[in-house]
């Protein structure tokens, strides 16, 4: 069973379409017990930082706690975001600090939001793109990014302009920052991929 | 590199897909549950859902096909028609859309841009303008209430200053060229594109595949909307992304 965060932050319903679409058991909840018995967590989100981490509330501790003890655990776009420590979107908040980072805004030679599909270069080891092309087209739709700092992750980049974080991983906790549930196969293909990490079928 | 968008829009009347010309003289074109599916399968890049009744506000049947659309839908999935509030807007991001259209509610009051994209991120927040040519002065004006309403607003200047309060797409509808498959409106749409800094999609006028192609090089567009064409199946979405890679243009294929 995976746990999708009930936080009032948008797309909530397009993550369990699409784990409903490829056959995995999911709850749309923040019933911290059910968060604690999940096999994985995923964050999702449609939101401005803030908002998301204000929604959050209380439940950003029980995330935390099952996000340490080494509980799979999948950020979607704002969700992604919110694992790293702070963000100046709309003001400066703090987010989980799970992943040592800020979010930081697009340039703006750009045109912003980064809005559509675009190419990800997709590196070997990475779990959530396993058995997928060495670049696969994703949806991306932000106006702010990630600048990790932190030494022990693992990174995939999307070019706009100049590379872009679209995907980080450290160790049980994995973030993207485009839609995998609306990214049509390939995306499925990246969720089937985490449902098989928090089953346990890691390598 | 981001790639060109193609998306197919799905007028919704009476819980159909409808398509008319200039908006007016309406026929069916199928049903929107079915439709979706198969575009979102052919690989479209995204699909609009317009409730042309604008009733989404007071209709709660109109929120249940939106969610059976979208259950069938993964890709993005942008929604409009008679939106008004953020409130409303957090409904239908709930029932499965990623972004949702707001048109004559923003004119009336512009402060629900930002209230959204302060909640909502400016990602989500999609302003639609149908847009008409003074045939007299030769500016273009913006229409309400699905192309109805004719006001003072000057096109260009309404979608600059909706990008300064929080829009972060434009849905730019031409009413002269809207189902009349003569080709986008391209001095229109550029003029648009190089006066805003977020993502312009053009809509109406869709006809031969070359019409998409100026969209995107004449007319600046980073997407381009087609309803008849794909509906009544004068081409594939997927035939419409070959002739766009073959013509040099980067797409999803």
């Amino acid at each position: 069973m995976i746990v999708v965060i009930d936080y009032c932050v948008g797309n909530v319903k397009s993550v369990c379409n699409a784990l409903k679409f490829i056959g995995c058991e999911n709850k749309l909840t923040n019933d911290p017990d059910k968060i604690r018995a999940a096999d994985g967590v995923i964050l999702p989100g449609v939101a401005a930082f803030g908002f998301a981490m204000n929604e959050l509330g209380k439940t950003a501790d029980v995330v935390k706690e099952v996000a340490c003890a080494g509980k799979p655990m999948l950020g979607i776009c704002s969700g992604y975001q919110i694992l790293f420590e702070s963000s100046s979107e709309l003001g400066k908040h703090d987010g989980l600090g799970l992943i040592k980072g800020e979010i930081i805004p697009l340039p703006d030679n750009v045109t912003v939001p980064h809005m559509g599909w675009n190419n990800v270069e997709l590196p070997s080891g990475m779990q959530l793109f396993d058995g997928l092309r060495k670049t696969e087209h994703f949806y991306f739709a932000h106006s702010f990014h990630a600048k990790p700092t932190d030494e022990n992750i693992k990174i995939a980049y999307t070019d706009y302009d100049k590379p872009v974080v679209a995907s980080v991983q450290k160790n049980n906790i994995f973030g993207v920052q485009f839609h995998p549930e609306k990214s049509g196969d390939i995306g499925m293909e990246v969720l089937k991929n985490f449902e098989k990490i928090c089953k346990g079928d890691r390598k | 590199m981001l790639t060109k968008r193609i998306i197919p829009c799905l007028d919704v009347k009476d819980n159909r897909v409808v398509k008319g010309v200039n908006f007016l003289n309406l026929r069916d074109a199928g049903d929107p549950v079915e439709l979706g599916k198969k575009y979102s399968d052919e690989g479209a890049d995204e699909l609009v859902f317009l409730d042309i009744t604008a009733t989404i506000r007071k209709n709660k049947t109109i929120v249940e096909l939106v969610e059976r659309v979208a259950e069938n839908v993964f890709i993005p999935f942008t929604v409009g028609g008679g939106v008004t509030s953020a409130d409303e807007i957090d409904i239908l991001l709930r029932s499965g859309a990623e972004k949702v259209s707001i048109n004559t509610a923003a004119v009336v009051n512009p402060a629900v841009l930002s209230e959204s994209a302060d909640r909502f991120g400016a990602q989500c927040v999609v302003l639609a303008i149908d847009s008409k040519r003074n045939k007299e002065t030769g500016r273009h004006m913006v229409h309400l209430k699905g192309g109805t309403e004719p006001t003072e607003i000057d096109t260009i200047e309404w979608a600059i200053k909706a990008e300064k309060l929080g829009a972060g797409e434009i849905l730019l509808t031409s009413m002269d060229a809207d189902g009349t498959k003569a080709g986008y409106d391209i001095e229109l749409t550029s003029a648009i594109a190089d006066a805003v800094n977020i993502p312009v999609i053009a809509s109406g006028g869709a006809g031969e595949m070359s019409t998409f192609k100026d969209a995107i090089i004449d007319g600046k567009a980073d997407a381009v909307l087609a309803a008849s064409v794909f509906h009544y199946g004068q081409y594939t979405i997927r035939e419409t992304k070959e002739y766009l890679a073959k013509e040099g243009i980067a797409v999803r294929l």
